[in-house]
């Protein structure tokens, strides 16, 4: 039975419950109502009020609260209701939790679920990609999954995990996304990218909702007889650049994509990563293909001129394809 | 709300506990004489110096109340907190000096550290942040059916900040059992309560929450101590929380390198004859809990005390550079 992006994270949450009765939830609305997104539908009726707690308005409680249960042994998973509030837990996300370990030796193995990501007509408040806010805050893992197999198999690892580990589940892959998961147990390591396509001419490293824009392109490139590797992150921090110099090595050019904003997105540490590495491998210029430096807008002509395409990775590949 | 008297009860019970507060309190106040007025000039300590001169009562009457398992969020003004649940004097001289032996091992400055096997929780410099997360143990010593509570201090100026609100109010919807303590010292930074809140005290904030808030004499430790037991037993008996508002001053800058010249004198004067410390000897004395020179032995016994931490302290090594980016997780 087909399995949607949303269903799978809501398997893996429902699993590690029934496994740990240390793991709970936390965050508006997730209770009686289910979720914003119906992510933890039926939840408070199989688990009970003490383990899915409706909590007020108040995104710095809900993540601080999660941290102080964990210093009492339990592992919390906190759901932000868009991604874009997570500013709201700011503080408690960089500065308590993030530094715990470090400072004295307190792990602090929360979860902070955080669905991102545009193409839904959210506008500026309900569309951002902030994981790069979080990215340069060492102490924090940072986990974004493209696949349903993925987002079931980095939830799990995620509650296990001994720190901090923010979960950006991209909402317009909710209930896009559809795959034939495997009957059994299983999990995915944070901290892994993975090559999804394998290809020679060049390659598309990116991760999120942009890992099937990259496939995509990748079909059309393959009808014009250019063969393009596509890497999946699948974990922003810690990174991964193993796989993306291995794949660079390869294919000595590189399109880096995300639907983040450019300054200062992954694309730039990336790029700076395989100039360090892999340098002498290149044939040609880093090539990035990202929202451009604005807030998101609603109106659908303008977030399409935001949000990266297919056509727009199939542009810049053929351009770096013909260097 | 009216400040509370402090009840006599059994008088040989009380003089145990005046000379344990006399103790907890004369340790703290050595020990941030030496952090303050000798080490740091000397140059031994490099980084920050907050002190709690003044305010000892707090701590010292509080975390007496407390159980091993209650779990305390002390702040950097409530050093007696660590000392009575046996954090050695010797290493948080060492984590002040930045030495491998400090609590964080030299990780982080003065009074930001705790300890999970002693339930004590480490600030962040953002105080007010501490607020939501001891709302979070207390949530879970309910969720693991444990009888403990949370304890948790904060300055008024934290009283200002989101997260204090967001806290208090997401413990009392909840219910959880957490005693809320301030440290009502007047002064954040050189900011007055006057131009810290329009309320005129803390506990005038504790009705929004529907938390019971009382205003408790700081400088009196004994009142601070009675006081608690009533928070506990509320706070015990699943009521969820209870704010306690400990009036007092602070009798210094905010840190080692401020003069503090925007506190009027006269302030500070008066303040200075309601020290805790001399205080609770007097009540010692005059209610034949101790003689003076029982008084004098205690506080002869904390300068050696204090005078052992500083040697172990100042034969600390510095960490080793090697570990400077070992331990940001858990599994490197």
């Amino acid at each position: 039975m087909s399995t949607t992006y949303l269903e799978a994270i809501r398997q893996g949450l429902w699993e590690e419950m029934e496994r740990d009765p240390n793991v709970f939830l936390i965050g508006e609305d997730i209770g009686v109502y289910g979720g914003a997104f119906k992510v933890t539908d039926g939840f408070y009726e199989h688990f009970g009020e003490k383990r899915v707690v409706d909590t007020p308005i108040s995104e710095a409680a809900i993540v601080g609260a999660a941290i102080g249960a964990s210093y009492m042994g339990l592992r919390p998973v906190a759901e932000m209701q868009f991604a874009d509030f997570i500013t709201c837990a700011f503080d408690q996300i960089v500065n308590f939790a993030a530094k715990s370990r470090y400072r004295w030796g307190a792990a602090v193995p929360i979860v902070v679920r955080a669905p991102s990501g545009g193409g839904i007509h959210g506008g500026p408040f309900h569309s951002q990609n902030p994981e790069m806010w979080f990215v340069r805050t060492p102490g924090l893992k940072v986990v974004a999954p493209a696949t349903a197999y993925d987002a079931k198999g980095l939830i799990k690892s995620a509650i296990r995990d001994n720190d901090p580990v923010l979960f950006f589940e991209h909402k317009g892959l909710y209930r896009r996304i559809k795959e034939d998961l495997p009957a059994g147990e299983y999990t995915v390591p944070i901290g892994k990218a993975k090559v999804v396509r394998k290809g020679g001419h060049l390659s598309i490293v990116t991760y999120g909702a942009m890992v099937w824009t990259a496939l995509e392109a990748a079909d059309q490139l393959a009808g014009e007889g250019i063969s393009a590797e596509v890497v999946d992150l699948r974990t922003l921090l810690p990174l991964d650049r193993e796989t993306v110099c291995a794949s660079v090595k390869k294919t000595s050019k590189v399109l880096i994509l995300h639907e983040d904003t450019r300054t200062g997105g992954m694309a730039g540490e990336l790029a700076a990563s395989i100039s360090e590495s892999v340098f002498e491998y290149l044939d040609a210029p880093i090539v990035r293909v990202t929202a451009p430096d604005t807030p998101v807008p609603y109106s659908p002509p303008l977030e399409d001129a935001f949000l990266p395409n297919t056509a727009k990775v199939v542009e810049k590949a053929r351009w770096l394809y013909r260097y | 709300m009216s400040a509370t008297q402090a009840v006599p009860t059994g008088r040989r019970e009380e003089a145990a506990l005046a000379h344990k507060c006399l103790y907890y309190m004369s340790l703290m106040r050595e020990m941030e004489d030496r952090i303050e007025r000798k080490l740091y000039r000397q140059g031994k300590i490099v980084g920050g110096v907050y002190v709690g001169r003044g305010q000892e009562a707090i701590s010292t009457g509080a975390a007496l109340q407390a159980d091993p398992g209650d779990v305390l969020f002390p702040t950097h003004r409530d050093m007696a907190a660590y000392l009575i649940r046996g954090v050695p004097a010797g290493r948080i001289l060492a984590q002040y000096m930045g030495r491998a032996d400090g609590v964080t091992h030299g990780r982080d400055a003065n009074m930001h550290m705790g300890d999970l096997q002693l339930n004590v929780v480490a600030i962040i410099s953002a105080l007010a942040a501490t607020v939501p997360v001891a709302a979070g143990a207390a949530l879970a010593l309910k969720y693991l059916g444990r009888k403990n509570v949370a304890m948790c201090w904060f300055g008024e100026g934290s009283t200002s900040v989101g997260h204090w609100h967001e806290g208090m109010n997401f413990a009392s919807v909840q219910k959880l059992p957490v005693v809320w303590i301030c440290n009502n010292n007047q002064y954040a930074y050189s900011t007055p309560m006057s131009l810290q809140m329009a309320c005129a005290n803390v506990a005038d904030r504790g009705p929004a929450y529907n938390t019971p808030a009382e205003i408790i004499d700081g400088n009196d430790v004994l009142a601070v101590h009675q006081a608690t037991g009533r928070a506990l037993e509320y706070v015990r008996a699943g009521k969820g929380p209870y704010l306690l508002e400990c009036k007092t001053f602070r009798m210094t800058g905010h840190s080692a390198h401020d003069a503090a010249h925007y506190v009027p004198p006269e302030l500070f004067e008066e303040w200075g004859k309601l020290d805790p410390i001399a205080r609770l000897e007097a009540r010692m004395t005059a209610e034949g809990w101790a003689e003076r020179n029982e008084i004098d032995a205690i506080q002869a016994a904390v300068r050696k005390e204090v005078d052992e931490a500083v040697a172990f302290a100042e034969a600390s090594p510095y960490p080793d550079p090697a570990t400077l980016t070992d331990g940001v997780y858990g599994d490197q």
